[in-house]
């Protein structure tokens, strides 16, 4: 019989926080400028100069900390991680190393296996490097041009214990800790920009053992489908690597997107040793209690709470809840419409089918539209309201989008209320009898679907202006009696 | 305490190319500086937290404020190399 076996993976994410200055300088953190316009001698590393640590970045790591369930440290320090790449103008790098601001935290998880915890390992300050641009390749290039204006901007790296047992699993870990920064409002996260970076290590072993095989460190995963496709690549090697009877090699491997294979840095990086030591040029920090306080009540309700309370208080599907959760901005314009309507189903398939779709088409975000949450809110009323047809409606909602207006005012101007007088439709309820006497026939005999058809030409005839289930009782009355 | 390739991994790791005469001589000299150290461990430590910043200072911050970078033929003024703009590193990996 062969082994079966299972697959452990943790995950290193490093967040770069969307503060306005670098962590220890007041240069720029914009990105997009032309290279090395945002440099001064504190991140060029020239001699004499002196780290000051800005303190929203301490904030942020704060709030990330408190939001992973983590316990934030009351004495953290700084410390140099040693290693000479050109990325790095001091040949060193401050980071945290036994002192992070944060420590044992974790956060809850859904997949379509079900729901999982997975721990947090710790959550730590450090300098992001510059940018390399190799003249060919890495390998044979004469040289490399750098870029420091992403030097100094600051990091937080959140590291996760090994427990994750799918790829599945890790890319939901991933996307749960997106949102959550994005909820925090601390990154601008976007994984094509380099905002959000994750690293993997991963290893098999059989099941049932406890010790951890040997893991491969995984680099190099530009997007969340490169992470689940990344990792599923590197189990499936890693299998047929033991079931043939060979062994995994401790290395770090590179994701190649256009391979789709994972392959090997070895020989190509030297063993790590970072000689860590503390920094001497900053001073400890310490958190009190208030600080923590501050920070929490900085924290909004974060998307799984959120998700929760979408299914058990306003009775959303989960299939809803989570599309709403998913971006923040759709979930707070889903509340403010709920400030002034009532019915969180209806709204949902509003938002979920027109808006999206509108948002998706236009490359929006949910306040970027013509649209208020106050606005969409009336208009749903005036559906209720029998004012306008669901199907008016949608032309409302898209003149509403492109123009700004508000729906009364859309359907005062073009003439869209919903017609919903028994006079004013009899005239054209009896001309559509006169006109299809197949039809007529038909219901007179009994058949219920022909009267569909009968209320459609009055619709038509309307251009969707007749109240659906009033031309559908008038037609009953008409013929069946 | 220590032999010649602690030190020569030591020097590999800080980039410095030693003679065989320098080898000898720091392996000694950093042998004898490590055994002065050593006296430290005579003294029980063990409900002593262990310093990590010996200046009595914490909470050194700064406003999140954007101040004026440097000109960048400034920044690159002392770059014995540069191109585009950009700083020019020679060539990172050896053949």
């Amino acid at each position: 019989m062969s082994t079966k076996y299972e697959t452990v993976i943790g995950l290193e994410v490093h967040v770069q926080l969307n503060t306005e200055s670098k962590i220890f300088c007041g240069c720029s953190t914009e990105f997009g400028k032309e290279p090395n316009e945002n440099t001064c001698p504190v991140c060029l590393g020239l001699p004499g100069t002196l780290p000051v640590l800005n303190k929203k970045v301490v904030d942020y790591a704060i709030m990330a900390g408190l939001a992973l369930n983590c316990e934030i440290a009351e004495y953290s320090k700084f410390d140099r991680k040693n290693y000479f790449y050109p990325d790095l103008p001091k040949a060193y790098q401050i980071s945290q190393f036994d002192l992070p601001v944060a420590e044992n935290g974790r956060i809850e998880i859904e997949t379509d296996e079900g729901i999982f915890n997975i721990g947090v390992t710790r959550v730590h300050l450090e300098e992001d490097a510059g940018k390399l641009i190799h003249e060919g390749s890495i390998d044979k290039s004469k040289g490399s041009l750098v870029d420091y204006n992403r030097t100094g901007v600051p990091l937080i790296e959140i590291v996760s214990e090994p427990d994750m047992r799918t790829p599945a699993q890790a890319k939901a870990y991933l996307t749960e800790l997106k949102m959550i920064m994005e909820y925090l409002d601390i990154s601008d996260c976007n994984m094509e920009e380099g905002s959000l970076r994750c690293d993997a290590n991963v290893s098999l072993r059989p099941v049932g053992q406890e010790e951890f095989g040997t893991k491969a460190e995984l680099k190099n995963m530009n997007s969340f489908s490169a992470v689940e496709k990344g990792l599923e690549y590197e189990v499936k090697r890693q299998r047929q690597l033991l079931e043939e009877g060979g062994e995994v090699v401790q290395e770090t491997r590179t994701w190649d997107e256009s391979l789709n294979k994972t392959i090997s840095m070895r020989g190509k990086e030297e063993a790590h040793d970072y000689r860590y030591f503390p920094e001497p040029d900053l001073v400890p920090l310490e958190i009190n209690e208030a600080w923590k306080e501050e920070m929490r009540k900085e924290i909004p309700e974060l998307p799984r709470e959120k998700y929760k309370r979408f299914v058990s208080e306003l009775g959303l599907p989960e299939y809803d809840a989570g599309v709403l959760t998913g971006d923040k901005d759709m979930a707070v314009f889903f509340e403010e419409v709920l400030k002034d309507y009532d019915d969180p189903k209806n709204l949902s398939n509003w938002m979920m089918g027109e808006f999206l779709r509108l948002l998706n088409e236009n490359n929006h975000s949910p306040f970027d539209s013509g649209v208020t949450p106050l606005n969409l809110a009336r208009m749903l009323k005036l559906i209720d309201e029998d004012v306008i047809s669901g199907k008016i409606a949608k032309e409302v909602f898209e003149k509403m989008y492109n123009s700004g207006s508000d729906p009364e005012t859309i359907v005062e101007e073009e003439g869209l209320k919903q017609i919903s007088d028994e006079d004013e439709l009899e005239n054209i309820v009896d001309g559509i009898i006169a006109e299809n006497s197949d039809a007529v026939e038909d219901v007179q005999n009994g058949k219920d679907r022909a009267i569909g058809f009968l209320v459609g030409q009055v619709m038509k005839e309307t251009r969707g202006k007749a109240n659906p289930g009033l031309v559908n009782q008038m037609l009953r009355d008409k013929l069946m009696d | 305490m220590i032999d010649k390739k602690d030190v020569e991994y030591a020097a590999g790791l800080a980039q410095l190319k030693l003679d065989e005469e320098e080898k000898e001589k720091y392996t000694e000299q950093i042998g004898e500086i490590l055994d002065y150290v050593d006296k430290l461990s005579e003294l029980d430590t063990d409900d002593v937290v262990p310093t990590a910043y010996t200046v009595p200072m914490k909470n050194v911050l700064r406003k999140d404020e954007v101040q004026e970078s440097l000109p960048r033929e400034k920044s690159l003024a002392n770059a014995p190399d540069e191109k585009d703009g950009q700083f020019r590193a020679p060539k990172i990996m050896s053949d």
